[in-house]
């Protein structure tokens, strides 16, 4: 009985760790991209915690509703981040034994984001303006277009290590560095990073500091956004980038998980989560810098392509077994 | 002529060297009441400017006086923002749309004239087309005088609202 | 046994009743005595389920020349109890719908006749009730698709189309089971015991042949033309009932004869399953996306979903086939548990759609919008169906999608390159259908429901009847349960499963309340996320509403212009531009654009049309020629029939005289 009180509490605390983590993680990950985008133009920026000062202003402030929307623009932002907060939670960020690990699934994960991104498209919608009916479909169909080369990526790590459970497969990816360098690994690592770019609105697929409304796709949806539900929108983004980053960097670069239950590997891990997630916000951040944002019309060629590396894993994974 | 300071150069060596930006001037007084706390977005309304604050704002925000080092930031929409920065003097055309503007504005909010004709109406308040000063309007919570202001002086404007 | 045939007799008697009783009370009794009957059968097929023992009933009176042969057998108890709630909802569903011609002499009994055999068709055991019950299926649908006839001329084509390719799918799954009863018997005991002395070839052309009759009747493509014709014209409790349960006879048909009464078969059989699942499940999906009438756009999501479950059980069938029956099995449970969710979530779609209908008078998405405020329950349950085929966490169609990709998934174990590649395939038209179907119903909940009215009849729309209600709130109880509680009917899936596999079989998935494999690494528990997201959202609304002033009501930004419209809303066609130019080659859109000259000079424009439409395009290009061709061959055989009767006695004289020679 202690066992399982135990490991409840490790579990809980391991849970809260992460979404407390995440969830200041997430604006300083954007504000460390900005920060980089600043920089590389020669100027000195606003500071990287930039993003959790206008958090704190919006939510002080009162929110405001269209005349003709309904509960769901109201219920939207607190649906937006209860469940990236849920993935977050359930996710192997800094343990392999966080809460609920055995529903912690790859596919839960996955349908969990298609959750936050099906209510904001039916938010933008809710508005009855035309930003936010323009927005809402180009979201959902840059959505729809990267959700084979997600999934397929997904798959192609699934078979790799026999489950589709994601603890298991960081903890599996631990004891066999080995397959961090196989092929499979590498095509799905080029697929998936496509794919967070294209599902977190950053360039070359959407500019998030654009201010024409034609060329804004995730934008465009929370333009009727104020106050306080801005806040919890904005918040739920910075989430959702927090954790695809994550995600992708202990997917493939595991090492520095705790996989023990002790409160100092806990520590350890967030260091370690801390220095890998900053690497990787460098990197796409200087691919950001280096690109110019492409024609809608050619975003769905880029994920065709992400989707054809995501199906060459997998073709690589059963041959090379 | 020398190009040292402007010479091209790759992204990565930007981000190593120093930055281009002029050092922050001393700090303005902080109007009181406001409470921003680092952190203010503005929706640009020009309602009849003649586009020379505009290229004053747009230099104010560049690298070489980057406002955005205080917490300053231009957004798109109203309901993102925390108050209007407004250039020009109101035309019949825009009062309208500077109405809604301010209505779609969640509360508290400043209004910030920027320009001449922004605070007193400048050069053009005998226009025909115009329809009255923005002080008839609305309070106006901060006055940027010149035609056009100095991007130091729109910067410090800004500094006085965040407070950073 | 006896409770089955009791409900059964209780359609036939609502039959009677429905030709019988007046007017005012006809309706309800009707539905009371098919309710009644309906409850019998469930109750039936839950019991055969949970025992796991089939019952039979055999009389040589009620068919003639062969008699009636039924068995309930979990496989078929199955489709059975699916059937019977779909049925009660739908009954209860047509109290507050019927109007005018539905509620007929004619049209009510049909209704029973129909689903009559709809129940009778999964417990059949010999090939001439299964004939006989199909025929009745089918005739008693297409007569029921032509209720509204007298008002809408596409009411009679569809008819027609539908007539057509059922009997020529009804012929070739006669032919099939014929070739399968050439030794022994008629019945499938017979057929069971013998099929091992048929040669290979006459055991292939059988399983084509039937899979043909039964994937057109799933809907699979390129035999699915007759779907997005039919289904909307139907009433919309007999859309609900066609899309929900007959669909599902066909892959029913499919996993009877493949699996139990040929025994598994080979490999490539199964491979023509997958292909046909593949197509149908992508091309289901981009006309969803892109239709703009709402029951037609739930006739082609049905072929989508019905083309995973197609994929399922082919790659079950593959699975097996190449000696993998644990895997084989998770698919084929995930295939059946998809089949019974869609059966519920597309009834409670079909139902739905029928209340738009009643309450607004349109179907088609572009005259609809604001509905939500206007008529909040029927939206509240449209939304709970449109959530679960969307495969949204804690619904059914999220469990049974991740157990069939389970399924695929721990199939990629095998060696053999066909099964992988197959696997290969199918997971990924799993994965390319999943996003288009998430846009298909946004599209559906975002420019139907939300925003402002595009017409004044959207503007003015009245909430429907309770009993409507209570129809399609009866459905979503499946949606939810399901989702959130699914290992709940996971024994009863274990035992359909195990139909056709004399072995005794391990159970692949562990009995519980959620879903957890056997032997293998995978679990989800729903009802724990559910939990968790609801203590999640419960801290985040009462952290935001401390201290905080309730939120402003005002006008929506537009960019500071004047007062907006409710034409500047994106409509559902725009709203899917963006896809439909992504796949225009598989969509092949229709354009044409009119351009009337000045008369003064060509390079000035007086006017100009442009119309554009996404027609089916295997319609157009297979089906429409082969129709044209037909026609030719037709007219010229006319020049055969010239009235003469000298001529048509000189044919008579020539085809004895060949017989003759043939049989000599």
């Amino acid at each position: 009985m202690t066992d399982i009180g135990s490991s409840l509490g490790y579990g809980f605390i391991a849970s809260l760790t992460q979404v407390v983590l995440v969830a200041i993680g997430g604006p300083l990950l954007m504000g460390l991209m900005a920060k980089v985008r600043t920089r590389a133009e020669g100027r000195v920026g606003a500071p990287i915690y930039q993003p959790l000062r206008d958090l704190r202003k919006l939510m002080a402030k009162e929110g405001l509703r269209a005349r003709y929307s309904s509960v769901v623009l109201a219920a939207a932002p607190l649906v937006v981040l209860g469940s990236t907060t849920l993935a977050v939670a359930i996710s192997p960020l800094v343990t392999t034994h966080p809460l609920l690990s055995a529903s912690s699934d790859l596919f839960v994960i996955v349908y969990l984001l298609l959750t936050g991104s099906i209510t904001m498209a039916l938010a933008g919608l809710d508005t009855g303006t035309a930003f936010g009916g323009m927005g809402s479909s180009r979201a959902i169909t840059i959505g729809a277009l990267a959700e084979p080369a997600l999934l397929v990526a997904v798959i192609a790590l699934s078979i790799q290590a026999r489950t589709s459970n994601l603890p298991t497969i960081v903890a599996d990816t631990i004891t066999h560095p080995v397959w961090t360098s196989t092929p499979t690994r590498l095509l799905a690592l080029v697929a998936l990073v496509i794919v967070v770019i294209a599902e977190t609105g950053r360039l070359p697929v959407d500019n998030p500091n654009t201010h024409l409304e034609l060329t804004m796709i995730h934008e465009a949806m929370t333009l009727e956004y104020a106050g306080s539900d801005l806040g919890l929108i904005t918040l739920g983004a910075a989430m959702r980038l927090g954790l695809l980053f994550t995600l992708l960097v202990n997917l493939f670069v595991p090492w520095g998980v705790a996989t023990g239950s002790s409160v100092l590997g806990l520590l350890a891990a967030v260091v370690f989560l801390v220095l890998k997630t900053s690497l990787l916000a460098v990197v796409v951040s200087l691919i950001e810098v280096h690109s110019a944002k492409l024609r809608l019309f050619r975003v769905p060629e880029l994920l065709a392509g992400g989707f054809v590396l995501a199906v060459l894993a997998v073709i690589t994974e059963l041959v090379t077994r | 002529m020398s190009t040292s300071r402007y010479r091209r150069g790759s992204i990565l060596r930007s981000l190593f060297s120093k930055a281009r930006t002029e050092p922050a001037a001393a700090m303005p007084d902080i109007v009181p009441g406001i409470g921003l706390r680092g952190s203010l977005q503005l929706r640009h309304v020009d309602v009849g400017s003649c586009n020379g604050c505009e290229i004053e704002i747009a230099s104010a925000f560049a690298p070489t006086y980057d406002a955005s080092r205080f917490g300053a930031r231009l957004v798109a929409s109203p309901r993102h923002a925390d108050g209007v920065l407004v250039t020009g003097v109101v035309t019949r055309n825009m009062a309208g749309a500077l109405e809604r503007t301010l209505d779609a504005l969640p509360q508290p909010s400043v209004v910030v004239a920027c320009g001449d004709c922004a605070v007193n109406g400048g050069i053009f308040r005998e226009a025909y087309g115009v329809e009255a000063t923005l002080d008839s309007f609305v309070n106006v919570d901060v006055r940027i005088p010149g035609c056009p202001p100095h991007p130091e002086a729109i910067t410090q404007a800004l500094r006085s609202l965040t407070g950073r | 046994m006896v409770l089955f045939m009791a409900g059964l007799g209780c359609c036939v008697l609502g039959v009677v009743a429905a030709t019988v009783i007046s007017l005012e009370r006809r309706v309800i009794v009707v539905t009371l005595v098919g309710s009644v009957g309906c409850l019998l059968t469930f109750t039936a097929a839950s019991q055969v389920l949970v025992s796991g023992r089939a019952e039979s009933f055999h009389s040589s009176l009620v068919l003639p020349l062969a008699g009636i042969n039924l068995t309930l057998d979990p496989l078929g108890a199955l489709f059975v109890a699916m059937t019977s709630f779909v049925g009660v909802a739908t009954l209860v569903y047509c109290v507050g719908y019927a109007r005018g011609e539905l509620r007929s002499r004619s049209a009510l009994s049909l209704l029973l006749v129909f689903l009559m055999s709809l129940l009778v068709v999964p417990a059949a055991s010999s090939v001439v009730t299964l004939l006989f019950f199909w025929e009745l299926m089918a005739l008693s649908s297409m007569l029921l698709i032509m209720v509204e006839q007298r008002r809408r001329v596409e009411t009679r084509v569809a008819a027609q189309w539908y007539g057509a390719m059922t009997q020529l799918g009804a012929a070739s799954i006669l032919l099939g089971l014929l070739l399968l009863s050439t030794k022994g018997g008629q019945t499938f005991g017979d057929i069971r015991s013998h099929v091992a002395a048929l040669s290979p070839t006459l055991r292939s052309f059988a399983f084509v042949l039937t899979l043909i009759g039964f994937a057109s009747k799933a809907g699979a493509v390129p035999f699915h033309v007759w779907l997005p014709k039919a289904h909307p014209e139907a009433p919309s409790p007999v859309s609900a009932l066609m899309s929900s349960a007959m669909v599902a006879m066909g892959v029913y048909g499919i996993v009877r004869v493949g699996n139990d009464l040929l025994g598994g078969g080979t490999l490539w059989w199964w491979i023509i399953v997958v292909a046909l699942g593949v197509v149908s499940a992508l091309f289901g999906a981009l006309h969803a996306v892109t239709s703009v009438d709402l029951k037609r756009l739930l006739a082609y999501s049905t072929i989508d979903i019905l083309g995973l479950v197609l994929i399922g059980v082919g790659c079950s069938g593959a699975l097996a086939a190449s000696g993998h029956p644990r895997t084989a099995h998770l698919a084929l449970i995930g295939a059946l548990l998809l089949v019974v969710s869609h059966a519920a979530f597309k009834g409670c779609l079909f139902l739905g759609v029928g209340a738009i209908e009643r309450a607004t008078g349109s179907r088609s998405l572009d005259h609809l919008g604001g509905l939500i405020r206007r008529i909040p329950i029927t939206t509240a349950l449209f939304v709970v169906g449109a959530l679960s085929i969307v495969a949204v966490p804690a619904f059914s169609g999220f469990t049974s999608e991740w157990l069939l990709l389970q399924g695929l998934l721990h199939g990629f174990v095998g060696k053999s390159s066909p099964t992988l590649i197959m696997l290969l395939v199918g997971v990924v038209a799993l994965a390319l259908t999943g996003g288009l179907t998430a846009v298909a119903f946004v599209k559906v909940i975002g420019i139907g429901f939300l925003g402002q009215a595009r017409s004044t009849a959207a503007a003015s729309a009245h909430e429907v009847p309770r009993t409507m209600q209570i129809g399609m709130g009866i459905l979503c109880i499946p949606c939810v349960v399901l989702g959130v509680a699914p290992g709940i009917v996971i024994p009863l899936l274990n035992r359909a499963i195990q139909t056709g596999h004399s072995s005794s079989v391990s159970r692949p998935v562990e009995t519980g309340i959620g879903l957890s494999l056997v032997h293998l690494r995978g679990t989800i528990e729903p009802m724990l996320l559910l939990a968790g997201f609801v203590v999640i959202v419960a801290v985040i609304a009462g952290a935001n509403s401390i201290r905080r002033r309730p939120a402003r009501k005002v006008e929506a930004w537009r960019g500071g212009g004047d007062r907006p419209t409710a034409r500047m809303q994106y409509t559902a066609t725009s709203y899917a531009e963006p896809l439909q130019r992504v796949f225009a080659d598989v969509l092949r859109p229709e354009i044409d654009v009119e351009v009337t000259h000045a008369v003064e000079s060509h390079y000035y424009e007086q006017s100009l049309s442009y119309e554009s439409r996404v027609g089916d395009a295997i319609e157009r290009l297979a089906y429409q020629p082969a129709i044209r061709a037909v026609t030719r061959v037709g007219l010229a055989a006319r020049r055969i029939q010239n009235g003469s009767v000298h001529r048509y006695l000189a044919f008579g004289f020539i085809a004895l005289l060949i017989i003759l020679v043939v049989l000599a």
